[in-house]
């Protein structure tokens, strides 16, 4: 027990750099109910069975320690997540040092995804950073000789009301690490916060203004080779041979190898091009001569595989979602509505290329990297090289933009092979032209939509998903015969009043990797069940938002952010001739936003988007300003996924390249956006990095229809371009 | 391989370099200036953006030849305490998200400013369409644009 402490202690000294003696409080996590308590960990022992995880700690010499398990991809949780622990604990963030964890095996949850960064650890956290500071409270008033009551802290201080004497956290830090954590520490009320639901600047925007922040391609090892590969065009195929002889004459050319990238289920075999600069990477790369067996890929279209998921939609498919008695109330109703929506898969294209630097050396490897999640690097890098998880040390970086493409790892376990192969430290980097044409892609989903109208109200409704999916494409196990859920995402949980209901699935294979995108499923299945809802609210003549409010009697969250957004965008004040306006909300894991959009008709065939309403739901909110710049952020990537380029495949290769063929949304293409939340202090705290996306792109196109009479079912459209 | 010297932020560096190699490799990985970032490789997103003589360039698609006699400057070399109007206005605004695109984007700023004192909204879309964000930051930038403009003028005036 005894040595176990030891090593204990020597690994967490590791983890912070700890050098004096110092209060540490972690959270321990019992495996068996998941359920976190508050430990003090300054001897570095604590309970068996407990992994602990030491988020905290107060050196002698004042310097206090956050370690932050969240990565920051420009959600701002390297403000947000930290905020919560200082916010108790009573320091400012420029008091502290934050620092990422690098998939310690004792630190839980070092993922980023989903929109949960703030709202799972929002009592946890703040209960941890309460729990130091009644400690050092404790520690002072013991010192003093004085009751705890006549005590507080303030910016890294405890003082004492009545005589003003004050001690330094660092001057309390070795006291109070000696002293038990307190059982029930009370939490601060929320019109105390000082961060807390404040505008609060982040600390990483000093660093992105001028240069200074690290991302991944920014890592440097001494004697680091820089290497680029040469994947196979056709995704599926298959390395014949290679000539690499050309490639070698290239200047600065070191060697050419093989290398694995494994992405979930799939492997494929690349060619690397190791060279003492990246610029002679890519000329040897270019110098290649590679023979590939295309394994019969090559004969993939998107012509033929849409039309294979408009054939599939013939099929009735797996009930996901029931309510009532779908098929005779449609088959009795009045007015029968049937709509076909069609979206396609896109990329991810996070500004900063995938990339990784690793470095293995005597059976370890250091890897640092652009990452969506320290365990999820260390987890992906130690099964495909068979080494144990202990022996990865992930050294996590800013994300030049993340959007779901950095939670698989196939890039960091290409660099990871390819260090080990050389055995050399090797930074990798893709091309934009690898990281457009490679995939993993968000997955197309098609939408056959019906609904059944008697007496002026939606008596049946419809909602069958056909598309690939996700989770056929990462897991051997994929069960066909039960509806996929995730594929279905939100299509059975929006409050909409209907009493019939039938949601059904139907799955189509593809070889191609797919992934999560920003706001998975809703950034694709939200448009067809929002647009629908508009065809319905026209098919009876009523205002599609009255409609929306009459199908929402009983009081939910969506009624509230429907009606703020009638308030706040004006909605029934009419426009000038011309102009329309159409609205969406949407509901779904990561939380509830709402979208009016605002379009002018500029030509017979062509419109101008002029104005994007948001309206965010959130319960509780902890920066205000981060969250609605997550929305305005939101709001330009769903105006880029409905506007701009599809990915498509012709031969089996993927068509765009680069951003001249796969456009982004510019300067001179956005609107002006207005974002309000909803924080009514509510219980749940809802996400913020993705419930702006869904509905942005069914209110735009509702708000075509109402400006021009024509509906958009097949994204992406142009809006120069309507038909 | 050949010889070149360059003239950054006010330094003189020389490298030994294929004449063909992109400014952006040899700022970022032989001179270790990492402020500038590759997007695309084919000057479409302007991550890569640097200063010649107060210029724009997109130093991906730049051979590192083309550069010697220019003055280039790069995000590290516009201030040297992040006090520049324009990251003063970017700051006030919180203005990135991940971050990767905004030394382009302030390059891109840095040089419609210095040009021009009162940019309108169509001049700030006219010189910053070069740059994408994929964060989405576009009505941000555009703000602290007209910002940074604003502490300028205040600056020249006081």
């Amino acid at each position: 027990m005894e040595q176990s402490t030891n090593i204990d202690r020597r690994k967490f000294l590791r983890i912070t750099g700890i050098t004096g003696t110092a209060l540490v409080l972690g959270i321990g996590f019992l495996e068996r109910d998941k359920i976190g308590k508050v430990f003090n960990m300054s001897g570095g022992d604590g309970e068996q069975g407990f992994a602990f995880t030491p988020y905290v700690s107060i050196e002698k010499s004042g310097t206090i320690t956050i370690l932050n398990p969240k990565s920051e991809m420009g959600q701002g949780t390297y403000q947000s997540v930290p905020a919560l622990i200082a916010e108790e604990l009573g320091v400012t963030l420029d008091q502290v040092t934050v620092k990422f964890t690098s998939g310690q095996l004792n630190i839980k949850d070092q993922a980023t995804g989903g929109s949960s960064s703030v709202n799972s650890n929002y009592l946890p956290f703040r209960t941890l950073g309460a729990s130091a500071k009644e400690m050092l409270i404790t520690a002072a008033a013991k010192q003093w000789n004085v009751p705890v009551g006549e005590c507080y802290a303030e910016d890294a201080k405890v003082y004492h009301k009545p005589s003003g004497k004050s001690l330094t956290y660092g001057e309390l830090a070795e006291p109070a690490s000696k002293l038990e954590v307190p059982k029930k520490p009370v939490l601060k009320d929320a019109k105390d916060f000082k961060m807390l639901g404040k505008a609060t600047p982040r600390l990483d925007i000093p660093l992105k203004v001028s240069g200074k922040a690290r991302f991944g391609i920014d890592a440097e090892v001494p004697g680091m080779m820089y290497a680029s590969i040469e994947r196979c065009p056709v995704i599926g195929g298959k390395l014949v041979s290679y000539d690499d002889k050309d490639a070698l004459k290239v200047k600065g050319v070191q060697q050419v190898v093989k290398v694995e990238r494994v992405f979930f289920k799939n492997k494929y075999t690349g060619i690397a091009v190791v060279a003492d600069n990246y610029w002679a990477a890519l000329q040897g790369r270019k110098a290649l001569k590679i023979q590939w067996d295309y394994q019969g890929f090559d004969k993939f279209n998107s012509k033929d595989y849409e039309q294979s998921l408009r054939d599939l939609s013939k099929q009735e498919g797996i009930v996901a979602h029931k309510e009532g008695d779908f098929d005779s109330n449609f088959g009795s109703a009045a007015h029968k509505v049937e709509a076909f929506y069609e979206t396609p898969f896109v990329t991810h294209s996070p500004m900063e290329p995938m990339n990784c630097t690793a470095d293995w050396k005597d059976g370890k490897l250091e890897i640092w990297v652009s990452s969506q999640g320290a365990e999820w690097t260390r987890d992906s890098v130690a099964e495909a090289l068979g080494i144990p998880k202990e022996s990865i040390h992930v050294n996590m970086q800013f994300n030049g933009g993340g959007f779901g493409r950095r939670i698989s790892q196939d890039y960091a376990v290409e660099a990871a092979n390819l260090s080990k192969s050389i055995n050399k430290p090797v930074k990798l980097l893709w091309t934009r032209e690898d990281d457009t044409e490679m995939g993993p892609f968000r997955p197309a989903t098609f939408s056959a939509m019906k609904g059944g109208i008697s007496g002026g109200k939606v008596v049946a409704f419809q909602h069958k998903v056909i598309s690939p999916s996700i989770n056929a494409t990462i897991s051997p196990k994929y069960d066909k015969t039960k509806a996929d859920d995730d594929m279905m995402e939100g299509t059975g949980s929006q409050p909409y009043e209907i009493p019939n209901m039938k949601n059904t699935y139907v799955f189509s294979d593809i070889h191609l990797p797919l992934t999560w995108w920003r706001s998975v499923t809703s950034s694709t299945v939200a448009f067809p069940h929002e647009s629908f809802i508009d065809e319905l609210a026209v098919a009876t003549g009523k205002d599609p938002l009255e409609f929306r409010l009459g199908m929402l009697t009983k009081p939910s969250d969506t009624k509230r952010v429907l009606t703020k957004l009638k308030e706040v965008s004006g909605w029934d004040k009419p426009l000038p001739a011309g102009k329309g306006r159409g609205i969406a909300q949407w509901v779904f894991f990561a939380g509830l936003c709402g979208h009016v959009v605002e379009v002018s008709k500029v030509k017979d065939d062509a419109v101008k988007v002029d104005k994007v309403y948001a309206v965010i739901d959130l319960g509780t909110v902890v920066n205000p300003d981060n969250v609605k710049s997550q929305v305005e952020g939101a709001i330009v990537m769903a105006l880029t996924a409905a506007t701009k380029d599809a990915i498509t495949f012709e031969k089996g290769k993927t068509e765009q390249t680069n951003f001249h063929n796969n456009r982004m949304v510019r300067m001179n293409e956005v609107p002006e956006i207005e974002v309000h939340i909803l924080a009514d202090g509510g219980p749940v705290i809802k996400g913020v990095g993705e419930p702006g996306l869904p509905s942005l792109a069914p209110a735009l196109c509702n708000a075509v229809y109402a400006a021009t009479g024509k509906r958009i079912r097949k994204l992406p459209f142009d809006l120069n371009k309507i038909s | 391989m050949a010889s070149f010297t360059l003239n950054i932020n006010n330094q003189s560096h020389t490298v030994d370099v294929d004449p063909e190699m992109p400014l952006l490799w040899v700022i970022r990985d032989f001179i270790g200036l990492k402020g500038t970032k590759f997007g695309c490789g084919i000057a479409q997103c302007g991550a890569c953006t640097v200063h010649f003589d107060g210029q724009p360039i997109r130093s991906c698609s730049y051979p590192v030849q083309g550069a010697v006699g220019k003055k280039i400057t790069t995000i590290e070399g516009i201030s040297e305490n992040t006090d520049h109007p324009i990251q003063k206005a970017w700051i006030e605004l919180q203005v990135p998200q991940c971050g990767y695109c905004q030394s382009g984007q302030i390059m891109s700023a840095a040089a419609l400013l210095n040009h021009n004192h009162q940019p309108t909204d169509a001049d700030i879309d006219e010189a910053m369409s070069g740059n994408i964000c994929r964060c989405g930051t576009y009505p941000r930038i555009r703000r602290a644009i007209h910002k940074a403009a604003d502490l300028m003028n205040d600056k020249q005036t006081a």
